[in-house]
């Protein structure tokens, strides 16, 4: 009998002991605090409708939101938008706003910013959205103050992803509407619907955000305030990291070698989540008007002769995953079923032997992207193994001014670039292989000039298919045809690391990370 | 010739210089492969050629080069500097936000190097052939040497990370919100290293002047007339060695001076000091031509003030100077 009840005590015991752990581990978030990160490089403005950079976004992130977010698995979450339709035919689009928002000057946001932003602004000052809008927006209209309805001249299947932070921020309609955009003075103190407002920004030094007190989620954000360090040198910025004069870094904040030091330092903690929504991809371009790179077995015997795991392992430090074809792995409708392209240089010499083509013939001039030193020893790499080939190639250093111009101009032959996916391949990907976008005078679209009339019709059915099996098997083929021909060498998946001391909780919630508005993040005391 | 003369004439040599200057930068900027469209194109993630020529007809840069030189030239000669197209932010208004942190910076290095180089040097002629000497020398030749970038590192991971003296960066510290003398006390604490990274080299240089030059003065017949008339060896070397030998050494000080704006780039960037340097570098990179023509300008004038200054400190510290003019 005492025996039981000895059992009996232990098994309670053990079961508060486990309820006590249960309540320890759902910690309560706490009100208040300071977050303190590095925008890297300091951002030109804050205006996030006339500037999409990383290090804009990071900041504009937490004053201005768009209508959705998107989920590791890039499904869409409301933002300003709290729920929205697709008519079966995927013409119409219609999005119900949250209630009770207003802008951090006081003033309500209604349907007519989001109608504003989309037929106004975002057409005259944002690329991306210009062409879509132009392409295949018939009309926005704003039939009641919380509801706003897109009418497709025909199906956009990526449509519903094209509504992130740095594709669709909305922008007050009663500060810009009449206005010239670039030079308006609210560009210097923003006004958004976000959590946090502009208190000071330090030209040089810091940008220092505050709670919004009537942020329109109640209670939220739990933050008191963030401190964006402007800390231009990659180790110092390791040394803020280390001495906790700054709690986050993102990815690209320091060198790939600190990373691996900094994430085995205690009461810290990484992950390379959050950068599913921009998948960056990185590519070789190889101009394709001339010889030898016209020739798509010269591409193939290229791809052979790099060993790309080696670039990702020892000159990116193991942050990257070998990317095996245009769409990055987390993107939708990427397929691996594609061909591969295994470091093997006695293949790469076979297929240009096969083809009767003598590399000595030819000298390449490889322009690096001036992205710094991982990016110079990424373009040695290279210019050893095709030299390995046989071919003569020179490297010709620029600075990003001329790399752009250079580019533009096809002045190449070959390159290195990156891209963003933006989550599916129509808003991403497709602009690097239509032979629409082969376009003189722009540096980010189809440069290399890879022209192919299948895949022009199989990325056209893609888009505009209603039906997610359509689309997939129109991407499915057109990234076979695309690696076959080697359209771009691509390299790598980046796989940004980013690193943050243990007490900062809810960091990255979405595919978006450190973009998304913080709201929901706290520090444990 | 008179000073007033003398005055007028280099100045209105000097506005010449300047606008030298303005003009040879404007061409040389604009023949630079690259311009601010593109950039700002790329940035905006898939620049289109509508929006490239948009952006270039916002900014101007669609009209002949003339056309914009004289555009330029003439909002120069009312005090506008121009627009900046990256950071939506008229140019002066960047300038003057970061000239103050460059110039305390720059001001306090050029005291520092000069002050201590010069009592360096004066201890390393004085005591020639001694320790102090050999370790005066030895040191002065080794900060001479060593890169800046290395010495700024290693004064951070020494005396921040390790020791925790010293802030390793910044100009204050951010969030203190400190005020009156505190805030005075929190900006020196903040000054050290970045000054001391930024004299070194400039006061071995200094010390190795000083020091060659006053063995020449010392060598010369009137110093030994002095020593034989019984004037003390250290007032000898005070009122009668030093004031001939710091000719060269006010030379290069002059030097140094015109360096006072632009000279910080590497120390500003690793220190994250937010001075013009940094500005000038980021602008150079992202092409925005108004902040590098502005930036330009404000260091070439900075440059010919100070030459100005010095060809009139010469005259003072050198009568024979004004004498023989």
């Amino acid at each position: 009998m005492k025996r039981r009840v000895r059992l009996l005590a232990a098994a309670a015991g053990l079961l508060c002991a486990s309820m006590m752990g249960t309540a320890y581990a759902q910690e309560v978030p706490a009100k208040g605090g300071t977050l303190n990160m590095i925008a890297q490089p300091e951002p030109p403005v804050l205006m996030v409708g006339l500037n999409t950079q990383g290090p804009t976004l990071y900041v504009a992130g937490q004053i201005y939101q768009s209508l959705l977010t998107y989920g590791t698995d890039l499904k869409p979450l409301p933002s300003l938008a709290k729920s929205w339709t697709v008519s079966s035919d995927g013409l119409i689009y219609t999005f119900t706003l949250q209630d009770n928002v207003k802008w951090h000057d006081g003033k309500p946001f209604s349907a007519d910013d989001v109608v504003f932003t989309a037929d106004k602004f975002l057409r005259e000052s944002h690329p991306r959205w210009r062409l879509i809008a132009t392409t295949y927006v018939d009309s926005i209209t704003a039939p009641a103050p919380n509801q706003v309805v897109f009418k497709l001249k025909k199906p956009f299947s990526a449509f519903l992803n094209a509504f992130e932070l740095s594709s669709f921020p909305i922008i007050p309609k009663h500060l810009y509407e009449g206005t010239d955009y670039r030079t308006n003075p609210a560009n210097q103190t923003p006004i958004g619907t976000g959590p946090f407002k502009l208190k000071e920004w330090k030209r040089g030094s810091y940008i220092h955000l505050v709670r919004n007190e009537d942020y329109w989620k109640p209670g939220k954000p739990y933050l008191d305030e963030l401190y964006f360090r402007i800390i231009p040198d990659s180790a110092s910025r390791a040394v803020a990291f280390e001495k906790g004069t700054v709690d986050v870094l993102r990815g690209g904040d320091v060198e790939g070698f600190e990373v691996r030091r900094l994430i085995k330092l205690p009461d810290v903690e990484n992950t390379t989540s959050g950068w599913e929504y921009y998948a960056p991809l990185v590519f070789m371009q190889m101009n394709q008007r001339s010889m030898p790179f016209s020739d798509k077995r010269v591409r193939q015997a290229i791809m052979h002769a790099i060993d790309r795991d080696f670039i990702v392992r020892n000159v990116f430090f193991g942050q990257g995953k070998v990317a095996t074809g245009p769409i990055a792995s987390t993107t939708l409708y990427y397929t691996p079923d594609v061909p591969a392209y295994p470091f093997d240089l006695p293949k790469a010499k076979k297929i240009l032997a096969d083809a009767g083509i003598k590399p000595s013939e030819y000298n390449i001039r490889l322009m690096p992207l001036p992205y710094g030193a991982a990016w110079d020893r990424m373009s040695e790499y290279v210019k050893q193994q095709i030299e390995q080939l046989g071919f003569k190639v020179v490297i010709q250093g620029v600075d990003a001014g001329g790399w752009s111009q250079k580019l533009a101009d096809f002045d190449f032959d070959l390159t290195f670039n990156f891209t963003y996916q933006y989550g599916d391949p129509a808003l991403g990907v497709a602009r690097h292989y239509l032979s629409t976008n082969v376009i003189k005078g722009t540096p980010y679209g189809n440069n290399q000039n890879y022209v192919n009339p299948k895949v022009d019709e199989l990325f056209a059915l893609a888009a505009g298919a209603v039906s997610n099996d359509v689309a997939a098997k129109a991407y499915s083929e057109a990234q076979k045809i695309i690696v076959d021909e080697v359209a771009l060498g691509w390299l790598y998946e980046m796989q940004n690391v980013t690193i943050n001391r243990k007490k900062v909780k809810n960091l990255v919630r979405t595919g978006i990370g450190l973009n998304e508005t913080m709201d929901e993040v706290w520090i444990s005391k | 010739m008179k000073t007033l003369d003398f005055l007028l004439q280099r100045l209105a040599k000097a506005i010449l210089v300047v606008l030298g200057v303005v003009i040879l930068n404007f061409m040389l900027i604009h023949m630079a492969p690259g311009d601010p469209a593109s950039v700002l194109a790329g940035e905006a993630g898939a620049g289109d050629e509508k929006f490239i020529a948009q952006l270039r007809a916002q900014f101007g840069l669609d009209q002949p080069l003339y056309w914009q030189l004289w555009t330029y030239l003439k909002g120069v000669l009312t005090g506008d500097l121009g627009f900046s197209y990256r950071n939506q932010v008229p140019v002066m208004t960047l300038i003057l936000d970061r000239l103050p942190a460059t110039l305390l910076l720059t001001g306090c290095a050029f005291v520092f190097s000069l002050v201590l180089g010069i009592l360096l040097g004066v201890i390393a002629a004085y005591r020639r052939g001694s320790v102090a000497d050999s370790v005066v020398m030895t040191s002065a030749l080794v900060f001479y040497a060593t890169p800046l970038f290395w010495i700024a590192l290693m004064s951070v991971l020494v005396f921040s990370l390790h020791l925790d003296w010293l802030p390793p960066f910044d100009m204050e510290s951010i969030g203190a919100n400190y005020t009156g003398w505190a805030r005075v006390a929190d900006i020196a604490h903040h000054l050290v290293l970045p000054t001391v990274t930024l004299g070194l080299f400039f006061t071995a240089v200094y010390t190795r002047l000083t020091r060659a030059s006053m063995l020449e003065v010392m060598a010369l017949d009137f110093v030994k007339t002095a020593r034989a008339k019984g004037v003390p060896k250290a007032q000898v070397i005070r009122r009668h060695v030093l004031r001939n030998a710091i000719l060269p050494v006010f030379t290069f000080a002059s030097m140094q001076a015109g360096q006072l704006v632009g000279g910080a780039v590497l120390t500003e960037t690793v220190f994250a000091w937010p001075g013009i340097g940094r500005l000038m570098f980021d602008a150079l990179l992202q092409r925005d031509y108004p902040v590098l023509l502005g930036v330009f300008l404000v260091t070439a004038a900075v440059v010919v003030l100070v030459n100005l200054i010095a060809d009139l400190l010469y005259r003072f510290v050198d009568p024979r100077i004004e004498a023989a003019s």
